[in-house]
């Protein structure tokens, strides 16, 4: 199962208005976090609204990273909106 | 060392850790960040501090990393509350030591400016009348930030 899919994070925001904390996503024709958040904004208005937003952070195994960023099978993929530590 | 916790944040074991080295340091210079009752909005009662643990650490190492990079420090401590936190605790501690005092000074609110814009925590604000929404990044911490990277054409 860990080998075939890639696990996909939301956080704060995100999390509550998305209303998903973590899924298993398939890695079929996934290469780069765009192939994911595009996936995922086919899900509806509001998926397709959240994840467009151009202040939405993206994370790949735990470190910062872009649309172009590669993603394989077993990576554990976030979501989430500026950070407000401190 | 980092550390994150949900307990309250005790300063004086910290900053005994820190005084430990001497006297091959001769700074100490710490950043205690408090929850204040005005935010986004006012009367605000609590906050709520959720992170994404295990990137948490790993991001606030990589700034600490930066730090020892460009100035000469001895060693530094870190703790960051999440979970609930009321109007008048502690939220963070910063702590550097260093031979001398510019480095510690430098370096200490180095690391404060990039861990509010880089380490994965965000807040919410909790009032008394019972509003609750998450905080807004500002632009002066961006901003605050960004003025160590121009000086060094990072």
């Amino acid at each position: 199962m860990a080998e075939s899919s890639i696990a996909i994070r939301f956080f704060a925001s995100l999390r509550e208005r998305l209303g998903i904390s973590e899924e298993q996503l398939p890695a079929d024709g996934i290469t780069c976090v765009r192939d994911i958040r595009e996936q995922l904004q086919k899900r509806g208005e509001e998926w397709a609204e959240l994840l467009d937003d151009d202040c939405v952070l993206m994370a790949v195994n735990q470190a910062m990273a872009r649309e172009e960023t590669p993603v394989n099978p077993g990576d554990e993929v976030a979501f989430f909106p500026p950070v407000t530590g401190g | 060392m980092i550390r994150i916790q949900s307990e309250a944040l005790a300063i004086e074991p910290v900053l005994a850790a820190l005084e430990d080295d001497a006297p091959a340091i001769g700074a100490v210079c710490s950043f205690t960040g408090l929850a204040r009752d005005l935010g986004d909005q006012s009367g605000v009662q609590s906050l709520f501090l959720e992170h994404y643990p295990g990137m948490t650490e790993t991001a606030i190492q990589a700034v600490v990393d930066e730090a020892d990079r460009r100035w000469t420090i001895h060693r530094t401590e870190i703790v960051h509350r999440v979970g609930e936190i009321r109007a008048g605790e502690r939220i963070v501690f910063v702590g550097v030591s260093s031979r001398h005092r510019q480095d510690a000074f430098e370096a200490c609110q180095f690391i404060m400016d990039y861990l509010k814009t880089r380490a994965p925590f965000w807040k919410k604000e909790i009032t008394a009348a019972g509003n609750s929404d998450w905080v807004e990044q500002k632009a002066s911490d961006r901003e605050a930030a960004r003025r160590w990277a121009d000086s060094d054409g990072l």
